[in-house]
């Protein structure tokens, strides 16, 4: 294959890259609202990361004197029924909704590819059997299914990443067997196998690297459902437990009540938790233009 | 056509059988029953009171054979018992089920009603100002959590009428229950409707960029009706699998927005049995939704040979 001078592609389609800022700069202009999903994400990656230097107080300190206290200088944004703080929190917060949304992408993603690119590759009696799992697992919305996981396995953090992990794995499986339908026919496929190459290790370093570019879309995509269905889960009590400082959780600890007597409660962690997803909405639409091109609009 | 259909639905029962299975066994892989739970809380166990329990529900009896009595019942409408409430599952699930279906009814419309136009406003105004609203708009549609938006839809009622659209008592008419039921239809809709926008945006694009597009303009059709006439009646047909799937897949925004306004719908149901491990009661209702998803899902398919009639199945 020949190699693709990608500064001098970047350069005849008008742009002007120099080094890895260049390109940065480049993404920016020409993506602006995935540069501006990016930046969220950096963000909520960094006060994850962080979260023991930025939170002001200890996010599982209670204090009884400062229950449901209304936004002030010491409780920046407010105290729950228990007196925690808010923001420290909710910065918390991202740290588990980011671990779940992680992990939980990452293992679907990792069953999910393995079936996929066995069932397309291997075909036969292996396809047949992954194929009818495939369309039973999809019989079921994303949260109903997530929902009986959650309510088979109990609730604890590992049990919602799994919860959350399951139906993820017939999207992945789809995506990658379709590409590897198309790519097992391929000459350079051929040419390995005249090779002498085993079987296994077409199927992992040369039908697999190819279809990594839909699978990346998929992923952040999935990043964001994950955030949203973990945010679900923990409000309807079959996510994360307490004490964890989920975003989901605060908001349903009597919500509807404190709706009239403690706004701010109810407020801030759905802005913590919709400016995440659409971060990643924002980053995966970019990455999808980017990368599929297809699918440009 | 028909060696395809056959084998479809061939396909649909062996999905309907593979599901239930997944249902049984999923929900028997928690450690302890409903006996174990009874009586753990009530604090002492007497193991011959408890053998009773297990018997009359018939815990007792080997996994294969619980299964085989679930799906007789099935065929023959028998759902069992409800643990919680001892009623038959039947009576408890019967009244819940109108109120989803207006509900989810509602919000379809909602979707139809706004994401279709939007979409196409967006395709036909494409990179102008608007097309930027509309698509943040949209993303935005797929990003909030609804039982956020639901909550701040209760807080927005409350400061503005110092009233909560919740349901309390039962609504005297049919024309208050939809009143009532509307604002939570909203909250469920307004994500399906982003997405068919994004859809039908996508769609509408594509298909203007088709040669019979240009010869559209060429011969000096008005730009009116080369994008209602020509492009909108081609763009609209991928939308169409996407609302009907959406109508089957509302049920996961209904659970949630149920749960917020507090309406007696079978979603808000699933919750509490969940947490309450009435098992008669779980097993049934998510095999209903999984009958409904892979039902919708077949007539989708054939909805779309009708439609589009470029597509024939053939083997």
């Amino acid at each position: 294959m020949a190699d693709i001078d990608h500064k001098a592609e970047l350069a005849k389609a008008g742009a002007f890259v120099e080094g890895w800022w260049g390109s940065v700069f480049f993404f920016i202009r020409r993506y602006p609202l995935g540069a501006a999903g990016a930046g969220i994400m950096i963000v909520f990656v960094l006060s994850a990361v962080f979260a023991n230097f930025i939170a002001p107080m200890d996010p599982l300190q209670t204090n009884a004197a400062a229950s449901l206290e209304s936004p002030d200088s010491t409780y920046i944004l407010g105290a729950d029924k228990m007196g925690r703080d808010s923001f420290s929190r909710i910065i918390y917060g991202a740290r588990v909704s980011l671990i779940v949304a992680v992990s939980s992408t990452l293992l679907g993603g990792i069953i999910g590819v393995f079936l996929g690119l066995m069932s397309g590759y291997l075909l036969g009696w292996f396809d047949l059997i992954t194929q009818r799992l495939i369309d039973i697992m999809q019989a079921l919305p994303l949260l109903v299914m997530a929902l009986v996981m959650a309510a088979s396995l109990g609730p604890s953090i590992e049990n919602t990443i799994i919860a959350i992990s399951i139906p993820l794995v017939p999207h992945a499986a789809r995506v990658v067997r379709s590409s590897t339908l198309s790519l097992r026919e391929m000459p350079f496929i051929e040419a390995a196998r005249a090779g002498g190459m085993s079987e296994l290790r077409i199927a992992i370093r040369h039908i697999l690297p190819n279809t990594l570019a839909p699978l990346i879309v998929l992923f952040t995509a999935q990043l964001g459902s994950a955030i949203l269905v973990e945010a679900s889960l923990s409000f309807l009590g079959l996510g994360v437990p307490e004490p964890h400082p989920s975003w989901g959780r605060m908001l349903s600890e009597s919500a509807a009540e404190y709706v009239r007597s403690a706004p701010w409660l109810v407020i801030f962690p759905g802005i913590a938790i919709s400016f995440a997803v659409f971060g990643t909405n924002l980053l995966g639409d970019a990455l999808r233009d980017m990368l599929d091109p297809r699918q440009r609009s | 056509m028909s060696t395809y259909l056959v084998r479809r639905f061939f396909l649909m029962i062996l999905t309907l059988i593979g599901m239930s299975i997944v249902i049984f066994v999923m929900l028997r892989l928690v450690p302890g029953n409903i006996a174990d739970i009874l009586f753990d809380s009530a604090g002492f166990v007497d193991p011959a009171a408890k053998a009773r329990l297990e018997a009359e529900l018939g815990l007792d009896l080997p996994i294969p054979v619980q299964y085989g009595h679930w799906m007789g019942g099935l065929l023959t409408g028998d759902l069992g018992i409800s643990y919680v409430s001892e009623m038959p599952a039947a009576e408890e699930l019967a009244p819940r089920i109108p109120i989803t279906a207006k509900l989810a009814g509602l919000a379809l419309l909602f979707t139809v009603a706004f994401g279709l136009p939007l979409g196409v406003i967006s395709a036909v105004r494409q990179n102008t100002t608007l097309d930027y609203i509309l698509r943040i708009i949209s993303l935005s549609g797929l990003s909030l959590p609804s039982f956020w938006l639901a909550l701040l839809i209760l807080m927005a009622f409350v400061r503005y009428f110092d009233w909560m659209p919740i349901y309390t008592e039962e609504p005297a008419t049919l024309w208050d229950e939809l009143l009532l039921l509307s604002v939570p239809a909203a909250a469920v809709g307004f994500r399906s409707s982003a997405l068919v926008m994004r859809l039908t945006r996508s769609s509408m694009l594509e298909v203007m960029r088709q040669d019979y597009i240009r010869t559209a303009r060429s011969k000096g059709a008005s730009e009116n009706a080369i994008n209602y006439h020509h492009a909108l009646k081609n763009a609209v047909l991928p939308v169409v699998t996407i609302i009907g799937i959406e109508a089957a897949f509302l049920i996961g925004g209904l659970i949630i927005t149920e749960t917020v306004f507090n309406i007696p719908g079978v979603a808000h149901f699933l919750v509490e049995a969940i947490l309450k491990r009435d098992y008669p009661i779980v097993q049934n209702l998510v095999m209903l939704i999984a009958v409904i998803v892979v039902v919708v899902n077949f007539a989708v398919d054939l909805l779309y040979a009708v439609l589009d009639p470029r597509i024939k199945y053939a083997d």
